[in-house]
């Protein structure tokens, strides 16, 4: 049987969409209010999907309580109540976009080692939300 | 292609406890889900069905056909009923969310005789859930569909 187990984090955290290839002028045509100097926040919903064969003797592809050691250590616990611009390494280089969010989101869990990583989806507010497969394929870098 | 999806509850009670393993390991692995009294949830049921619309009806197929299949199937099995002890197909398993999800499957799989089954999706709670795609290789099954 195919099966994906998923799972459902949150986290709180700020940032500002600014970036530095782009003029001020630019940034605020292009980020609008998100380009705001002083930053703004969500609350982040993130869903870790799983995938591999279920063990007969738990019934389980994973043990949550290892997943969510697992993300909690990666994910939340380093993102929650931060700044990602400043706090998060990859953010000082890379637009906190939530696309690009979504990306090291799934780079930090792609070592899981009780299952496969199928999808990281986050949702920035629960009118967005972007999904990321580790395929690198496709117009975006 | 259309991907059609009909949703509907059900609550049950379980327990997750292997007899092979010792009453420490039952604890460690399973921790609070191991209560010998078992708990329940309030399970959500998403399935979703794959195929082209009848240019005569203008649907996959009825909706009504499908929600009488899952009546019978799934709610008449395992509404309101301890899944250990009462649901026969999930004998000798654990009945985690993964092992209900595939139980389903099976059950469903054989009833929907317009368009195919593209996918079982179970909530054991808001912040947790399985997609099953079948006896399948890999997640190429679940590609090109919604997610």
């Amino acid at each position: 049987m195919n099966l994906h187990l998923t799972r459902r984090y949150c986290f709180a955290a700020s940032h500002r969409l600014h970036s530095a290839q782009l003029g001020d002028e630019e940034n605020q045509r292009v980020y609008g209010k998100c380009n705001n100097p002083y930053g703004h926040g969500h609350n982040y919903v993130v869903e870790v999907a799983v995938s591999g064969p279920v063990d007969p003797g738990t019934g389980m592809i994973a043990n949550l309580a290892d997943l969510d050691a697992f993300v909690d250590r990666q994910v939340i616990e380093p993102f929650d109540h931060t700044y990602l611009n400043e706090e998060i390494s990859a953010f000082r280089e890379r637009v906190p976009t939530t696309e690009n969010i979504c990306i090291e989101i799934f780079n930090r869990l792609r070592e899981f080692p009780r299952a496969k990583l199928e999808r990281v989806r986050v949702e920035e507010t629960s009118l967005n939300s972007f999904e990321y497969t580790g395929e690198t394929s496709g117009s975006r870098p | 292609m259309i991907y059609l999806t009909r949703k509907i509850e059900f609550s049950a009670s379980h327990l997750y406890h292997n007899p092979s393993f010792s009453a420490e390991e039952n604890r460690r692995v399973f921790g609070k889900c191991n209560n010998p009294h078992g708990h329940g949830h309030n399970y959500v049921l998403e399935v979703t069905v794959a195929g082209d619309p009848d240019p005569a009806t203008g649907m996959v197929l009825d909706l009504k056909e499908l929600k009488e299949i899952l009546q019978r199937e799934v709610t008449d099995r395992m509404d309101h009923r301890f899944l250990n002890y009462e649901v026969p197909e999930l004998k000798g398993q654990i009945p985690t969310c993964e092992n209900i999800a595939a139980v389903i499957w099976r059950l469903l799989q054989p009833k929907i005789t317009r368009g195919n089954l593209h996918r079982v999706r179970l909530y054991e709670t808001p912040d947790l859930f399985v997609d099953c795609y079948g006896e399948t290789n890999g997640a190429g099954a679940s590609r090109g569909g919604p997610q």
